[in-house]
């Protein structure tokens, strides 16, 4: 396939792909985004390839890499297309059984997603409660699609929604859909997204506009804008197209987070081929549509997802943000108008304009339309990206589909909205998870992380973390921010080692007011979520710590000590491990932690299998 | 193989040889990069991939050679954090601490490594093996706590699997994902 030179080339070449492919053959999907590679999938891949060389299947089954499909407790997975068969956490050395019940049309039954409770096998990966309360309009895709080639792409349809948008010939159009669709920005603040573009497209043509994709992903946890640039960046290409046909953009740039190598990588095969099959660049398709895309990667500061801070790195210098306004819109990167929207954002487009705003708001809530993705994470039995409408309740998002807790322990809070958020307790769990309704709560849905805690999780540590990761990333431009998060850490500090005070406790409930009200920008404008938040919903833990020095949950460690209780079985694993030799005893007796040497490293409890080793 | 150090303190501790810059490179560096979008990011980001980190005379090149400030060049170098402006060592062990490996104990794990190599947290071990630092999430949440060894990734690691990456990387032997193992 060569270079497309019109809209008809396009239709061909679509055509031409699509009746390539036979749906008929099984195919054996392997997700190796960046959770896949870590888990061993490429062993899975190798394996695979192996058998079918060796049993001459290569006619008979087809092997299939691509990103993350969203289930990565259970990584590396096999989904086994068009049965839908799922296999969790395979092993290299299994591979040749499935391989040759695939190419049979069979199943193994054995290496099947088995229920925990019921241990019924699951026959299909939709009937898994991971999968069956998702809606997966955007994730179902990285099924699909084979992130590194193009062809992929197109044969599942890509490219099309831009190429009747380019037809049809009325940028307008582009708006006003996205308008009627209720998009709201999905990197955490919710702006309408057709009305950002409608004031850029009013911003005057000739001197250029920008358009840009948010890949910072700052916030700690999140990681769906990961998994869709790595798994579709096509998807995001497209929808750059579209909103520069409909907005009078001329550039557009894809700003992605240093820390992600392997979706900056597929980012860029990405735009090389596009700009091969010239569906980026001058004169696309022989319309007159002339726009491309440019990586700009980012060098580790979280305060450049804020976007005047964006557009100072794009500019090449350090990421400070400014006074709104000017707004982006009338004065962005190098003075020109300039739209910033986040991945998910951009993935929603190609599909608003093939199926129309009216399907698209079908999903969700009013005000809230469409679906989102949370990167459901922490102490809970099934981590990973999950694909709910708008508005679906926190409990249901918790207990039927990721399973409810890992262990004992019971779960105690989730937190929501990354450092800018605020943790939702329990008892609030029937809460719908929307822009609006979170933000009631004190907490805001942000680019969608949900941090699940449980009893063994402290508070009073959880706003700490958060506060010591933003004392860090605070750019130190305004006096509020960089002091204030200073000491509101301090006073945390304080508290966790057992010196804090009530006056300290009244004191940080005032600093995070202030650093509220009086910083510049959302960083410093959201730091004190956290604090706020933890200190409304469990202000026992606080008082705890502050009047009786005592760690509820067992994390602080200067309050805690570590014992050997009765499950003891005397085994001596934990002996061995003990860097500073402080645990003594006779074999099968029951040994103890000398408190003056523990150094509470925490190797003993890792290692111990009688759960012997108490925290309190 | 005992991995415990002696902890120098740094005034102790012997000065990294800095790496001899030639003009040229940072020529070519500043026409293939200079002029795109990032700028002045984008010029330092491909300097520290051809010497592993940013050299003093790296920065007063680049300075000099594009126009730019010193003050400016090292206000860039010194914000963003992937920047360092002290050699690394052969092996970049990276630890996250994103909210959802710190509560399933990624600190300690942090505390385990730096104990073992002897070096704090943004320090490279005196005989330049191994350089430790703190990452503020890779995006593998689900599989934490994450580890990344130059460029391989080891997920749900614990106290006890921190010490075997150490070993199998000081002894040379082909790091196999733990993960795939346990």
């Amino acid at each position: 396939m060569g270079r497309l030179r019109s809209v008809e080339d396009f239709h061909v070449c679509q055509r031409a792909l699509r009746r390539a492919v036979d749906r008929h053959i099984p195919t054996l999907v392997i997700s190796a985004g960046t959770c896949g590679v870590a888990s061993g999938a490429q062993d899975l891949i190798d394996a695979a390839n192996e058998e079918i060389l060796h049993k001459g299947l290569g006619d008979r089954i087809r092997l299939r890499v691509t990103g993350c499909h969203g289930f990565c407790e259970m990584e590396p997975s096999v989904l086994v297309e068009p049965g839908r068969a799922f296999y969790p956490k395979a092993k290299p050395r299994a591979m040749a059984r499935i391989v040759n019940a695939t190419a049979k049309g069979e199943v193994v039954e054995a290496l099947l997603f088995h229920d925990p409770d019921t241990g019924q096998p699951a026959p299909r990966q939709d009937d898994l409660p991971f999968f069956r309360r998702q809606v997966r309009t955007i994730l179902s895709r990285n099924e699909r699609i084979v992130p590194d080639r193009i062809a992929s792409y197109l044969e599942n349809g890509g490219y099309s929604a831009v190429v009747g948008v380019l037809k049809l010939g009325r940028p307008e159009r582009v708006i006003e859909e996205v308008k009627a669709s209720g998009l709201r920005g999905r990197g955490g603040a919710g702006f309408p997204t057709g009305l950002k573009w409608e004031l850029l497209a009013r911003a005057p043509n000739g001197r250029g506009k920008f358009l840009v994709c948010n890949a910072d992903e700052g916030d700690p946890g999140a990681y769906m804008d990961r998994s869709v640039l790595e798994g579709n960046p096509h998807s995001i290409l497209e929808g750059m197209l579209i909103g520069a046909y409909g907005t009078g953009a001329t550039e557009g740039i894809l700003y992605v987070r240093n820390e992600y190598p392997l979706a900056i990588q597929h980012a860029e095969i990405a735009l090389r081929e596009a700009r091969e099959y010239g569906l980026l660049g001058e004169d696309i398709l022989a319309t007159g549509f002339s726009f491309d895309i440019h990586l700009v990667r980012g060098a580790g500061a979280f305060v450049c997802g804020e976007e005047t801070a964006l557009m100072r790195s794009i500019e090449g210098k350090t990421g400070e943000p400014r006074q709104r306004p000017p707004f982006p819109v009338d004065k962005g990167i190098a003075g020109k108008p300039t739209a910033i929207n986040n991945v998910e954002t951009w993935a929603n487009i190609p599909l608003i304009m093939e199926k129309g705003a009216r399907e698209f708001a079908a999903i969700g809530t009013p005000n809230n339309s469409g679906t989102k993705i949370f990167s459901l994470v922490g102490k809970i039995r099934h981590t990973g990206l999950v694909e709910v409408p708008m508005g679906t309740p926190i409990r249901q998002m918790i207990y039927d589909i990721g399973g409810g807790p890992v262990g004992a322990a019971k779960i105690k809070a989730v937190q929501t909205g990354g450092p800018s958020g605020g943790c939702i307790p329990v008892d609030q769990f029937d809460l719908p998870i929307d822009y609006d309704s979170l933000a009631a709560a004190g907490s805001i849905m942000g680019s969608g992380g949900m941090i699940v805690m449980d009893e063994n999780t402290c508070m009073v540590d959880v706003a700490r973390y958060f506060m010591n990761f933003l004392r860090d990333e605070s750019c130190g431009k305004c006096f509020v921010c960089r002091k204030g998060t200073q000491r509101m850490y301090e006073i945390l500090d304080d508290i966790s080692k057992g010196h804090g005070t009530l006056e300290g406790l009244a004191l940080l409930e005032e600093l995070a007011q202030v650093v509220k009200g009086a910083s510049m920008c959302g960083l410093g404008q959201t730091a004190p979520n956290p604090v706020l938040s933890t200190i409304r919903h469990f202000r026992g833990e606080y008082i705890e710590h502050i009047e009786n020095q005592r760690c509820p949950a067992g994390v602080c460690k200067d309050l805690i000590v570590y014992s050997i209780n009765a499950n003891c079985e005397g085994c001596g694993a934990c002996v061995r491990l003990c860097p500073s030799g402080a645990i003594a005893g006779e074999k099968k007796q029951r040994h103890t932690i000398d408190p003056e040497k523990c150094i509470k490293c925490g190797a003993c409890r890792s290692a111990c299998k009688s759960d012997a080793v108490s925290v309190a | 193989m005992t991995m415990a150090q002696h902890t120098l303190s740094t005034a102790e501790r012997p000065l990294c040889a800095q790496r001899a810059v030639a003009p040229d490179v940072i020529e070519r560096i500043l026409a293939t990069h200079g002029n795109g979008h990032g700028g002045l990011i984008a010029v330092l980001e491909a300097t520290q991939a051809e010497y592993g980190y940013l050299p003093e005379t790296a920065l007063r090149l680049v300075a000099e050679k594009s126009g730019s400030s010193l003050v400016d060049v090292y206000g860039v170098a010194t914000f963003y954090r992937s920047f360092s402006l002290q050699p690394r060592g052969r092996h970049l062990i990276r630890a996250c601490l994103g909210t959802a490996c710190h509560v399933r104990g990624a600190p300690m794990i942090v505390e385990e490594l730096e104990r073992q190599l002897g070096i704090r947290a943004g320090e490279t071990t005196p005989d330049g093996e191994f350089t430790l630092e703190t990452v503020n999430c890779l995006g593998a949440c689900a599989l934490g706590p994450i580890v990344v060894l130059d460029d391989r990734c080891f997920s749900q690691v614990n106290t006890a699997k921190a010490r075997q990456i150490l070993r199998k990387a000081a002894t040379h032997r082909e790091v196999a994902p733990l993960a795939a193992a346990i």
